[in-house]
């Protein structure tokens, strides 16, 4: 299964700690590049489908002609054939896209918001508290992803909001770790102790001198994050402990495709395309915002 | 009148046992430049972090503008923030690289309470005071030059309208002509507003420049302290005449001290400056020799220079 080779992604991405320093003083607006920019329209697009489904899906979603079942690519009315239940596969594609991008989207947002308050504030806090902070998020990352977002949409029952909140819980420690150990780079630099020395509120400090040197960074990782956590979501759903049948979602449609895997292939190879698709797209898309955004940079030395 | 700043007894002992700074006083008069010099290591810097309170030191007592600095927490020390400014070493990184430079300085403002409305004005007043464009206000830092960045920084310590304002090595990162410059400007503002500056610097030529009264620093101790033309002329610690004949252009013969400073973790007893010191004695091994007035405001910690009542008896 896919979604347990791509774990290794939940490691944060760590740049080499010596950035020459001579690039902030030569930074530019840099664009986002071709295959970010093919990224970019290809999430605008799935985004626009998913919001837009009920007026271009061309069938209902969860309605099947069961004459019509398993229908070919290219079939006559059904671009993309139909399943097993005769249900018009493109339909539930567009319609699976909005459960699909709820999950990678809300998990992602709530996780980034929890995480980076978490990060920057053990960056910023004494050793004690840094240390209560960062080892409780340590247990939680100890366990592989996948295996502790299954146990807690087990213990919480299946449900699109129990798969949500376990995806959210999974992805707090890896962002948290980022906003961590960019408020870490900070502490020494200049600024930072005359934003002490300025009489400002330590909360302010964080919000309007840290925040926004540590939110590029987490933008450009929360955006891979979110092709990271729709696989999850698909992988949840799969399971059963996401969705629940009948309604279209990416990986439960491939769930129901499994049993024609070896008639009808294709049932299941169109779900499957689209997740990978995405999952890629914000990927791209994320190492694009890295250059855009100039992540790591500057050097505070 | 009263001093500004009164610390005495400044102490900072790092966890490792390391004393970076040994018992230190230091008074600042309103309006006056007072110099600390010293090699890297010295300890300058960090009693600078303990007198802004970035580092938890200790002293017997430490008042700024009769306000105890040293017990102040909470509301009451960001209160005294406002009158107590730094301006830090490093132009590259002394302003935030995601704010613009107005933006660095309207936090300053916001700390204290100043509202949307007067903010504008006060940044155009600040960034003309220091000889910025407007334009250059608006500026992201790596946009600007050192000289710029740090005339920045000083735009953002003069926000709040302080009293003392610290210096710490403020100029040292930057090319000799555009030192002067910065230097004509703290010297300029001191006069127009009556600042006084805690000028810290490793760079004799620039202390003397500005300072009105100056202390060595060795070790984590002040060894000699004194108006800075009498250091100058008459410098009574070995140490600041090795360090001053290290000038050019002074005219003095070269004293080159022998060795490295020794580990701050392991001081030598009594007079620090004894391993290195031409003139030491077995004398200075015993006790640590005292800070001792020799002529009104000129103090030197050395065995060499004995207290003149000691020598009438």
């Amino acid at each position: 299964m896919s979604t347990l080779s791509s774990e290794v992604r939940l490691a944060p991405r760590l740049a080499p700690a010596d950035a020459l320093p001579s690039e902030a003083v030569t930074r530019r607006r840099k664009s986002l590049g071709l295959a970010a920019t093919a990224a970019a329209v290809l999430v605008g697009a799935t985004v626009l489908a998913a919001v837009l489904a009920p007026v271009i899906a061309p069938y209902a979603p969860n309605v099947g002609i069961t004459a019509d079942r398993l229908a070919g690519f290219g079939s006559h009315g059904h671009l993309l054939g139909t399943d097993g239940q005769g249900r018009d596969v493109l339909s539930r594609l567009i319609w699976g896209a909005r459960l699909s991008l709820l999950t990678g989207f809300v998990p992602v947002a709530v996780a980034g918001t929890v995480g980076t308050a978490l990060g920057v504030i053990a960056g910023l806090a004494g050793r004690t508290l840094h240390g209560t902070v960062m080892r409780t998020l340590d247990v939680f990352y100890a366990f592989p992803a996948v295996l502790l977002a299954i146990t807690i949409a087990a213990a919480l029952g299946s449900g699109i909001s129990n798969a949500i909140i376990a995806l959210t819980v999974i992805l707090i420690p890896p962002i948290a770790r980022v906003a961590e150990t960019e408020t870490a780079r900070l502490r020494r630099a200049d600024f930072l102790e005359a934003a002490a020395a300025s009489g400002a509120r330590r909360s302010s400090v964080a919000v309007r001198q840290v925040l926004p040197n540590v939110a590029p960074a987490i933008t450009v990782y929360c955006t891979t994050l979110v092709g990271l956590s729709i696989v999850y979501a698909a992988g949840l759903s799969f399971l059963g402990l996401g969705v629940s049948p009948p309604t279209a979602e990416w990986g439960l449609m491939i769930s129901d495709a499994r049993q024609y895997i070896y008639s009808a292939p294709m049932v299941a190879l169109a779900p499957a395309f689209a997740i990978l698709l995405a999952s890629v797209a914000f990927n791209v898309l994320g190492d694009g915002m890295r250059r855009v955004l100039d992540v790591r940079s500057e050097n505070f030395a | 009148m009263s001093a500004l700043l009164e610390a005495r007894g400044l102490r900072m002992t790092y966890g490792n046992g390391v004393r970076a700074v040994d018992d230190v006083d230091i008074d600042i008069e309103p309006g006056e430049t007072f110099g600390l010099v010293g090699e890297s290591g010295c300890g300058k810097s960090t009693t600078a972090k303990v007198i802004l309170r970035l580092e938890a030191g200790q002293a017997e007592t430490m008042r700024f503008e009769d306000a105890d600095l040293m017990a102040a927490k909470g509301a009451e020390l960001r209160r005294l923030r406002a009158r107590l400014q730094v301006v830090p070493q490093h132009p590259a990184t002394s302003l935030n690289p995601r704010l613009r430079v107005s933006e660095s300085i309207v936090f300053n403002l916001r700390a204290h309470g100043w509202s949307r409305a007067d903010r504008a004005p006060r940044v155009a007043e600040l960034l003309d005071r220091v000889g910025l464009a407007a334009q250059q206000g608006r500026a992201y830092p790596h946009e600007l030059s050192g000289g710029q960045l740090q005339r920045a920084a000083i735009a953002r310590a003069l926000a709040t309208d302080p009293r003392l304002v610290i210096c710490d090595e403020a100029v040292s990162a930057l090319d000799k002509s555009v030192q002067a410059q910065v230097l004509n400007l703290l010297v300029q503002l001191q006069r127009d507003l009556g600042i006084a500056y805690l000028f810290i610097s490793h760079d004799l030529s620039v202390v003397e420049h500005v300072s009105d009264r100056v202390a060595v620093m060795y070790l984590g101790r002040v060894v000699e302290e004194g108006p800075a033309e009498e250091l100058w002329a008459r410098p009574l610690h070995p140490y600041t005449q090795a360090l001053l004949s290290a000038e050019p252009g002074q005219g003095r013969e070269r004293i080159v001290l022998q060795g490295d400073p020794p580990s701050p973790s392991d001081p030598p007893s009594g007079c620090t400056f004894r391993t290195r010191c031409a003139y030491a004695t077995e004398v200075c091994a015993g006790d640590r020799p005292p800070l001792i007035e020799i002529t009104p405001g000129h103090r030197v910690a050395c065995t060499l220079h004995p207290h003149p009542e000691a020598l009438l008896a």
